[in-house]
């Protein structure tokens, strides 16, 4: 085997990226691991190799120079590399890596973790139908393919995002049959002071809703999607008003469509974490379960530093500022003096983390949200089962996350359980009349990805394998 | 009507279209992007069904987590958002039992 690294950092987004960088640049050796091809993470993902050209985005030009000082530094990038399993060794810590299909091991002294954000999509009756995708998915699809998701698309959610991918889908051609959200005007006015901190990101959004409004989008505020119908594949979906906790109260419009982008909100993504041993706290300011990590990237295992959106979901311009600061702690855990690099640092982090959490805030889901979902709705997406399944299994005792997914196996299928945990552990809280804080998700087991069992079992020959004599009868 | 977002889908230039198969129909996508996107594109969004009740599933979340775009390709389960586009690649749906 190599020589260990002195830094792996998983995730190359604006956090790790940044890391692996500041650390590279004080001499450590670092590897980063990257689920994609290229830098830049889901907020800044590479456009696809069939994309020649296209017009430049805020976006594209962050992620763009981003790329370029990777490609500049003495990082070694491990891009279409993904890790499946993450353990503490005399040396440090070591990673099992799926690349090019086969599982390999990488040991370096110091970690870094940047894995990010996923997103909430809360069930509703339909949402598993063909043709209705994340809301982050859509800009994940947006920027990599740059097309719209589809002829006519109803766009739904909280926060942002909303406007940006209803936004994205008019430059890129396609119809934007409504907006819907469950915001309301007011929570937006609301956000307004703690928007004034970046005028440059209020003025976009200002634009995007103000040429929705020119080119009479219909935006329903303070609305949800609440069920989308069609045999195959989206043909419509009915768009219901909303209560101030988000509590549907009727269904007001049914439009037509061939497509939806359902979200409501980003989390923290936590399993790599919660595999290394971070202990988590709950923090629904911050988007949900987060692990306990300190503002310069540190935490309470030896080795380990995490940043970015996974430690709380704060945004792209943070996750830059926190990714150098776990960089220079992991820089200085290996041997390297840093200086006062990092307190020149924490400033500027709070103002990014100041406008982040602001529209975290206005993303985070109220109560009222989850009764969307009806008795029949699938909530478990890769074992097809309803609410009243899981209603049933936890009248009957199951108190935990971990209790409906041993006993149901919600949880235990190809998605392994990221986009079930959270709306579950809703429902187990509130059906045991229990505060949210209380029902964490269930245990992260690796593999955090699929693995091909090819890719464990490697080239061998049956001839090769040692097949002891039989026992004497 | 004015635009304050302008439509820019006529500066985008892509790599060339090349067919390939779903189930045998053959489609075009562009060489190298991900299999799913071509498949949206020509209206395709059933890819599969889902085992437990062979409801019909497509892409969901687009970034390689929730599986939801699976297809087999030369035997092998792969997600359709992760799989760039090659010229005559046969795209098969997971359909239900097969892997169930």
């Amino acid at each position: 085997m190599a020589e260990p690294f002195d830094i792996a950092v998983l995730g190359a987004g604006p956090a790790g990226a940044n890391a692996a960088l500041e650390a590279s640049r004080l001499g450590c050796r670092v590897v980063m691991i990257d689920e994609q091809s290229h830098a830049g993470g889901q907020v800044w993902r590479a456009k696809s190799a069939a994309v020649l050209s296209a017009p430049e985005t805020p976006e594209t030009s962050a992620g763009n120079q981003l790329r370029k000082a990777v490609s500049q530094s003495a990082i070694a990038h491990l891009g279409d590399a993904r890790v499946w399993q993450i353990e503490q060794v005399p040396e440090g810590w070591s990673l099992q890596i799926l690349v090019g299909g086969r599982s390999e091991t990488i040991i370096a002294k110091a970690l870094v973790l940047a894995t990010g954000a996923r997103e909430f999509v809360q069930p509703i009756p339909g949402w598993t139908l063909p043709g209705v995708i994340g809301l982050a998915g859509a800009t994940s699809l947006m920027k990599q393919a740059l097309m719209p998701p589809g002829h006519r698309t109803v766009v739904s959610g909280s926060g942002p995002l909303v406007f940006f991918v209803a936004s994205e889908i008019r430059r890129l051609g396609g119809t934007v049959a409504a907006v819907v959200t469950p915001n309301s005007r007011m929570d937006w006015i609301g956000a307004l002071p703690s928007m004034c901190r970046r005028p440059d990101l209020m003025w976009r959004g200002m634009v995007w809703m103000a040429d929705l409004m020119l080119a009479r989008v219909p935006i329903f505020w303070r609305h949800a999607v609440s069920d989308v119908r069609g045999e195959d594949a989206v043909s419509s979906v009915q768009i219901s008003k909303l209560g101030p906790d988000w509590t549907p109260l009727r269904t007001v419009k049914t439009v037509t469509s061939d497509s939806v982008c359902l979200g409501n909100g980003l989390i923290p993504a936590l399993e790599a974490a919660q595999l290394a041993g971070l202990e988590i706290t709950h923090a629904p300011e911050l988007g949900g379960w987060v692990p306990k990590v300190a503002k310069d990237g540190s935490t309470n295992l030896r080795g380990v530093f995490m940043c970015g959106d996974g430690v709380g979901i704060r945004g792209a311009s943070a996750a830059e500022i926190h990714g150098k600061l776990a960089g220079l702690s992991a820089a200085e855990f290996t041997g390297k003096q840093v200086g006062l690099q990092k307190n020149r640092l924490y400033a500027r982090y709070a103002a990014a983390s100041s406008f982040g959490l602001a529209m975290t805030a206005l993303s985070v889901p109220r109560p009222g949200l989850e009764k969307l979902a009806t008795p029949q709705t699938i909530m478990c997406r890769c074992e097809s089962l309803s609410r009243d399944q899981l209603l049933h299994e936890i009248e009957a005792g199951a108190a935990s996350t971990n209790a409906v997914k041993s006993g149901l196996r919600a949880g235990m299928g190809p998605c392994g359980g990221k986009f079930c945990q959270t709306a579950i552990a809703r429902l187990v809280a509130s059906t045991k009349g229990l505060e949210e804080g209380a029902v964490p998700p269930h245990t992260a087991r690796p593999p955090l990805r699929p693995v091909p069992v090819s890719a464990l079992a490697g080239d061998f020959a049956y001839s090769d394998l040692p097949i002891p004599k039989p026992a004497p009868l | 009507m004015i635009r304050l977002v302008p439509n820019q889908s006529d500066s985008i230039q892509r790599a060339p279209l090349v067919d390939f198969t779903f189930n045998g129909r053959i489609i075009s996508g562009h060489m190298g992007e991900a299999v799913f996107t071509a498949l949206t594109r020509a209206g395709v969004l059933h890819l599969r069904d889902a085992p437990a009740d062979g409801a019909p599933r497509g892409a969901f979340c687009c970034m390689g987590l929730c599986q939801e775009c699976v297809v087999e390709i030369a035997g092998n389960s792969v997600e359709s958002c992760r799989q760039p586009l090659s010229e005559g690649l046969a795209v098969l749906s997971v359909t239900r039992g097969k892997h169930g």
